[in-house]
């Protein structure tokens, strides 16, 4: 009989997520939307999506094996994951080359100059979205379909914000202009739940970014004198317009750029809440989730360093 | 149903013998007693080679308080009283007895019949404790004599029973329970008389109906005597976490101990021990061991003698299965890795696990995706990936002021990592050098007022 005696300090106990399975688990989150995507926009969702995919996969390849020289990681599909949600993050009309360069500002600066997977402060697709938006405003807001043209509802609103009513059914289910993979609300909330049975995320960042978003856009209409349907309508406008579904849901949810406590993590999620509704109501641009995580995930850091975990037999938090 | 208040995970139970009856191990031919088969000062040798000694006798003697007597566990002439290769391959003096027949020392009832009346005063008690050699055998071999002397000015208030038994695979303490009830509770109640407290819990997880069932029926004939099911959930056999889920109080960070909520913590098999001594003599020379894995043909529950090879146990489980195999003293969570099977089984040992194939092979760790896990499963609140991190950077500072002393090494964080990175390693080099750090400190600062 030979057997091979293996020795290793405890646990001996290993998980059954791997990363490759988390990441796995969000590219499935991500079906429904991709799907209710290509029924609104066509087709040509999936030759941008695949390109972001693509250009995510193989610029991170390209970086690993020749300039950093270090351990491949492209098996893991966090590249997977960054290209999808970059993709979902661009309008259909998008030229091929903008998604190229979205991929390596995405991939190249955001993840790998970094240090890759887990080491980036920023999340990557949204840092690869914004550098697009600022470089190529023109075609990056351009919405313009054979179903839907002109403007989003958001920047409906933020050219003429006297709120009359909302198309609150058209929002819930995608059919209105915008990016591809941030119209379908409810498609969106699907995969998130798929995520949080699967235990990969919780529910604590998005559930209070849209409590916040929620109630500051009630008191806003409240001071405006709203009253009536406008006043619980305009609310729910806010959570289902633009990418408030896409980012609360799976941007801000980003593992290596969100805090590491619950508590943090309602900081957090409170912080980019209220940004969001002060970029949409005041700000320069119609949707401000992007710059709001953006501006969130370089708090995470200090979030980290102060917000501790209960510890265990010590009742009060603050101890220091 | 009660639990304790922070992190914690669900790992696969895998209780495969829960089901078998213990049965009697057959005697080895030798057994090898080391004389540190507990925390504290080693034993000091009262038997020479060639001397000829019964099944129950003395043979070595703790040396001072923080100690424990060792008896012999057969009885036949002594070998060697020399270095031998411990189970987790380090060197440690021992005693090597060769079996003669079984003959047994005068004066200890071997009897099943069980003895309820105990008319001792509590320092007799804890005496008779004492000249038996009984440490703590849910695996920490804490001198159960030092535990039930309480320091003055500290109060016990309660006496809880480790039947919790949250290691995955081990079955030996639920089988206790179940076919010892009744000398565990007559134990039970002689630890109670012993402390001086009129009420004694027995915390057992709800995956083992069976026992929780059998006790309370059993307690109903004791006054003082409570069994609290507990939710399951790993780490809850910790001390700290079984004490909160009990009576939710939490020990403070070290140094304070259980004593500073009033809580004493003795296991359940410990228990049995306590019985078999102050009642019938008898003696820590045997005890229920836990032979299991998915690879082995039969796993079981053996009552084995002190000193028999574990490899011993594992051939009466089937023998051990091919290829890759991981012998692991204890459970799969906080078990020691065997380096020599032929090594002997001692008092701290609930069961031997094996796991073989893909499970015996730690998998490749990869990068720290920040997914927060280690933080959540916790059960002491600390944040286990930055612990990790500052002892391999030997930032032993920041890990002191992240309370790294706290961690129990569970290794909850570790086997709920996705990154499969072995953060517990690094959390045990870092504990043990801030710990280290700290009592120079203190040495440095000279004796305190």
């Amino acid at each position: 009989m030979t057997n091979n005696l293996i020795v290793a300090p405890a646990p001996h106990v290993q998980a059954r997520q791997s990363t490759r399975s988390i990441m796995r688990d969000v590219l499935l989150a991500l079906l429904p939307a991709l799907a209710v995507s290509v029924w609104v926009f066509g087709a040509k969702v999936l030759c941008v999506t695949a390109l972001a995919v693509t250009s995510c996969v193989a610029f991170e390849y390209l970086i690993q094996r020749f300039l950093v020289r270090g351990p491949l990681t492209v098996n893991n599909l966090s590249a997977a994951v960054t290209g999808v949600l970059l993709a979902f993050n661009l309008p259909v009309t998008i030229p091929w080359w903008i998604v190229v360069i979205g991929a390596l500002v995405a991939i190249g600066v955001a993840k790998m100059s970094f240090g890759g997977l887990g080491k980036n402060p920023f999340n990557p697709a949204l840092v690869g979205r914004v550098f697009l938006l600022i470089a190529y405003p023109v075609q990056m807001t351009s919405f313009g379909t054979d179903a839907f043209t002109g403007a989003t509802p958001l920047a409906a609103f933020k050219y003429a914000p006297v709120f009359a009513g909302a198309p609150l059914a058209d929002l819930a289910v995608g059919r209105v202009a915008g990016s591809l993979g941030e119209v379908a609300a409810l498609a969106l909330l699907a995969g998130f739940a798929y995520l949080v049975v699967r235990r990969v995320a919780s529910w604590h960042v998005p559930a209070v970014i849209f409590a916040t978003m929620a109630l500051f856009a009630l008191c806003t209409a409240l001071l405006r004198g709203w009253s009536g349907a406008a006043l619980w309508q305009f609310p729910l406008f806010h959570l289902l317009a633009g990418g408030a579904m896409l980012g609360a849901l799976f941007m801000a949810t980003d593992y290596a750029t969100s805090p590491m406590t619950v508590a943090g993590g309602v900081i957090y999620a409170a912080g980019i809440g209220v940004l969001t509704m002060c970029i949409r109501l005041w700000g320069a641009y119609p949707e401000g989730m992007s710059f709001a995580i953006l501006i969130m995930n370089a708090v995470v850091p200090l979030i980290d360093k102060y917000v501790k975990p209960r510890r265990f037999g010590v009742k009060k938090q603050a101890r220091r | 149903m009660k639990t304790f208040p922070i992190g914690g995970i669900h790992p696969s139970d895998n209780k495969l013998s829960a089901g078998r009856a213990v049965e009697e191990m057959a005697l080895p031919d030798t057994v090898t007693l080391p004389l540190a088969q507990h925390i504290g000062a080693p034993a000091i040798p009262r038997v020479a080679k060639g001397d000829r000694v019964l099944a129950g006798q003395l043979v070595a003697e703790g040396a001072g308080f923080m100690s424990a007597n060792i008896h012999a566990s057969v009885s036949g002439t002594v070998t060697a009283v020399d270095a031998i290769v411990n189970a987790q391959g380090l060197s440690q003096k021992a005693i090597v007895i060769r079996r003669e027949g079984d003959e047994w020392a005068e004066g200890i009832d071997r009897s099943d019949a069980v003895v309820r009346e105990c008319d001792l005063a509590p320092a007799e008690i804890v005496a008779r404790i004492r000249e038996a050699g009984i440490v703590g055998m849910g695996g920490a071999t804490f001198p159960t004599h030092v535990k039930l002397a309480v320091p003055p000015g500290k109060r016990v208030e309660y006496l809880i029973i480790n039947g919790v038994e949250c290691e995955p695979y081990l079955t030996s303490d639920h089988r206790v329970m179940l076919e010892r009830g009744e000398e565990l509770l007559v134990g039970v109640a002689i630890l109670r008389k012993a402390l001086g407290v009129d009420r004694a819990w027995i915390g057992i997880e709800n995956n083992k109906p069976d026992a929780v069932a059998r006790l309370a029926e059993l307690a109903e004939r004791h006054a003082g005597i409570e069994i609290v099911p507990l939710r399951v959930k790993y780490p809850q056999g910790g001390e700290k976490q079984l004490i909160a889920a009990v009576t939710g109080r939490e020990v403070p960070p070290p140094p304070a101990l259980p004593i500073d909520v009033g809580a004493v913590v003795c296991n359940a098999s410990t228990a049995l021990a306590v019985y078999e001594a102050v009642q019938k003599r008898k003696p820590l020379v045997e005890r229920v061991v836990t032979v299991t894995g998915k690879g082995l043909r039969e796993p079981k529950n053996l009552r084995v003698r002190l000193g028999t090879p574990v490899s011993a146990l594992i051939e009466a489980a089937g023998g051990m299965p091919e290829g890759d195999v991981k012998a692991i003293n204890g459970g799969p969570m906080m078990g020691r890795a065997v380096v020599r099977p032929e090594a002997p089984v001692t008092k701290g040992c609930s069961g031997i696990t094996i796991l073989s194939g893909a499970d015996a092979v730690r998998r490749e760790a990869s990068a720290c995706i920040k997914c927060a896990r280690c933080v959540a499963v916790c059960p002491m609140g600390l944040e286990p990936y930055l612990l990790s991190k500052r002892s391999r950077r030997k930032e032993w500072d920041i890990a002191e002021a992240n309370d790294i002393t706290s961690c129990i090494e569970c290794g909850c964080c570790q086997a709920t990592c996705p990154g499969y990175l072995p953060l517990l390693d690094w959390i045990r080099i870092g504990k043990q050098t801030v710990m280290g750090r700290i009592r120079a400190r203190a040495t440095a600062n000279g004796p305190k007022k």
